[in-house]
């Protein structure tokens, strides 16, 4: 499978003396974290079966520095915000795609007063123009028929108000959607964002992913579809507690478009 | 002797307006005792935001029973208050029902009145009903328990008595009922008083007009202690409340200055200052107390009306964390009262008291169980931003105490050394690639 996927870095178009079309922000958890590793794979799939000239920056991507801002530790983000911008700005990068709400987030909102402007979208919103402009073609397949609910990730859905893009693309797989009593713009939180992700929850009768586990588990979905990496791993934290693993895929957007063409 | 009642009500006039006017100088006066915040851009959207959020209640009907009840509450008072000018100018110079004279328009303005009058006592009821027999939840929350509790009933009882008044005024008084226009309501409630002498329902009358109008000025000075600021303040607080997408937070301007130093290589470490530079004396980045906010986030304070809605959407609280964002805006209100009072008694001056926002007010565990989902700012129906005080407290926290948990610490070093959370080393990012 690996051969088939094809990565190329900002310095291997730089070497060439061309700009992609687009740069693919990857993220922490999307180098990183096994499960989301296969978000990353399954988004470059649909990249290259659009035949997308993107990048990605590789070993030269670093923290956006969200969790740090987040924590309180504003040093150390403006660090990592001003050494990214470095290298995206000697890249002349001027467009963005990223799979993580919280790098989206960031990037987009808090980078140009740090003097990184760029125009950044998330994946689920790049996906959708793809498929307006008709470069690439879905169809139900698998998922034909199939209970999808959406769990908005606060960073893309309030954060940015961002509630349509992944919800038209759940459409467009033929799938039927239905709602949490929370959500779009009262959608509950998975509980990891703010720093959360990275430490224990505060004493309190409730873990925040248990919670809203329950809330997609009331809409009796066969998958529950996420949009960012964290809300990824709680909501699979969540299912697995709640003992349903075997009836309830927690997938990302771009798993389930890329899944549907058997990518 | 004649003039006396005149005289009397222009007293009480001039003392019920001076000593408020005296209390909105000092709210005034703690407001900017916040530091300086930039806020004069896009006036446009501003004001357009006020006309929809404060004017319109457009966040307040989301929730549609409290919103509906709120907006009947809201319109009754609005124009019940035409009434006051009339009471005014009745009581300044002796006259009865200046306005009448007008002739048919006069009747449909009181007959509105009235209906208001009636709408608002029952919408008053039903909050007063979810508030002490349903015991809605969010109002039954720890933070609202002693003065918070109290607070709100009163201005329920108020509401209530100040109707009551009004109708009670209008079926007492002869002339306008003989009029018989406009009293829609008030001549269904004369009869109840059909057995009293003129004499004896003319002193009924005018002792339920003393009370209204007495009781409109107590209100008015009543504000500046009670949550109920919120009828003046959600004007100015949605005026200056952020445009930017909610998931925006400021960047530090003065963190700003240090990282562009520490990142230019023509910088010589050792120098001493320049003369008179800024650096000379360093920022304190974050807030520890209420003078380190901005003065946006004080006036949001005092702009709360505790109706609890961020509380009840926030996840922290919903799973039984200390966290609630409405005891965020209480707390820093009345550390902000307790910093006026002090600098009050001192002449104009803060005396260090040895207290402060953090830890004598909120602790580092509501501070650190926040998920920064936006929920609690999407809730509110006058743009508070709860969360912006939260990370100016961790900020504080983490940049000038290193108190962060340690399993944050370790996630902030991972960043340090490797660039992620995690500790993988930047040069596997793309190993995923060939796995």
């Amino acid at each position: 499978m690996s051969e088939l996927l094809n990565v190329p870095t900002m310095a291997e178009f730089m070497a060439q003396g061309k700009q992609p079309e687009v740069l693919f922000w990857v993220g922490c958890a999307g180098s990183f974290d096994d499960r989301a590793k296969k978000i990353t794979k399954a988004f470059v799939k649909l990249l290259n079966k659009a035949k997308v000239e993107f990048a990605v920056l590789g070993t030269e991507e670093s923290c956006t520095g969200d969790p740090a801002k987040r924590a309180g530790n504003e040093f150390l983000f403006q660090m990592q915000a001003v050494t990214n911008i470095e290298v995206l700005n000697a890249y002349e990068v001027k467009k963005i795609v990223t799979a993580c709400p919280h790098c989206f987030n960031t990037i987009k909102n808090e980078y140009p007063g740090l003097g990184g402007n760029y125009e950044v979208m998330h994946h689920t919103q790049f996906l959708k123009t793809l498929l307006d402009e008709g470069r690439l073609t879905v169809e139900g397949g698998q998922f034909k028929g199939k209970r999808i609910t959406f769990h908005d990730p606060c960073y893309l859905g309030r954060a940015n108000n961002v509630y349509e893009a992944p919800r038209d693309l759940i459409k467009k797989l033929e799938a039927e959607l239905v709602e949490m009593k929370n959500c779009k713009r009262t959608g509950l939180c998975c509980g990891a964002g703010g720093a959360q992700m990275f430490k224990e929850a505060e004493k309190g009768n409730k873990e925040v992913n248990i919670e809203r586990t329950e809330q997609a588990l009331e809409v009796k979905p066969e998958i529950i579809a996420a949009g960012c990496p964290f809300c990824n791993t709680m909501m699979t934290d969540g299912v697995k507690a709640k003992e349903k693993e075997g009836d309830i895929a927690i997938m990302d957007i771009a798993e389930l478009i890329a899944n549907a063409q058997d990518l | 002797m004649h003039y006396l009642p005149n005289i009397l009500f222009a007293i009480a006039l001039i003392i019920g307006i001076g000593y408020f006017a005296k209390n909105v100088k000092k709210l005034i006066r703690n407001i900017k005792l916040g530091h300086d915040v930039d806020v004069s851009d896009n006036t446009s959207q501003r004001w357009k935001n006020m006309v929809m959020i404060a004017l319109g209640q457009t966040k307040m009907v989301r929730r549609p029973i409290s919103g509906f009840l709120h907006l009947v509450v809201y319109i009754g008072f609005i124009i019940i208050n035409i009434e006051v000018l009339e009471i005014i100018i009745d009581g300044l110079f002796d006259t009865h029902r200046i306005f009448s004279s007008i002739g048919k328009l006069y009747g449909i303005l009181i007959g509105t009145f009235e209906i208001l009058a009636v709408l608002v006592f029952v919408s008053v009821i039903i909050f007063w009903i979810r508030r002490n027999i349903l015991k809605l939840k969010r109002f039954w929350k720890s933070e609202m328990t002693a003065w918070p509790k109290s607070d709100a009933n009163i201005i329920l009882y108020f509401e209530m008595v100040l109707m009551t008044l009004f109708l009670v005024m209008n079926a007492t008084d002869v002339p306008f009922q003989d009029m018989n226009s406009g009293n829609v309501i008030s001549q269904f409630i004369a009869p109840w008083f059909s057995s009293l002498s003129e004499g004896s329902l003319h002193i009924i009358e005018r002792t339920a007009w003393w009370l209204h109008i007495l009781g409109i000025l107590t209100f008015l000075n009543y504000l500046y202690f009670s949550k109920h600021l919120h009828i003046l303040l959600a004007f100015p607080n949605t005026y200056y409340g952020s445009l930017k997408p909610k998931g925006q937070f400021d960047n530090l301007e003065a963190v700003t200055k240090e990282v562009r130093l520490m990142m230019d290589p023509n910088v010589d470490p050792f120098a001493a200052p320049a003369e008179g530079s800024e650096t000379a004396v360093p920022a304190k980045f974050g807030a520890s107390d209420v003078q380190d906010l901005n003065w946006v986030q004080l006036l949001n304070a005092y702009t709360c009306t505790e109706c609890g809605r961020c509380t009840s959407e926030c996840p922290a609280n919903q799973t039984g964390k200390k966290l609630s964002p409405r005891k965020i805006m209480m707390d820093t209100r009345d550390r902000l009262e307790e910093v006026g009072k002090n600098i009050d008694a001192n002449k104009g001056i803060f005396k260090e008291d040895g207290k402060q926002l953090l830890d004598n007010y909120i602790t580092r565990e509501e501070l650190w169980a926040c998920t920064s989902c936006n929920a609690c700012v999407e809730a509110c129906p006058v743009s508070i931003n709860p969360i912006s005080i939260i990370m100016d407290m961790r900020r504080y926290l983490v940049m000038e105490q290193s108190a962060a948990p340690t399993e944050l610490n370790n996630m902030m070093t991972n960043i340090e050394n490797n660039g992620a959370p995690w500790p993988y080393n930047q040069m596997d990012r793309l190993n995923w690639k060939n796995e």
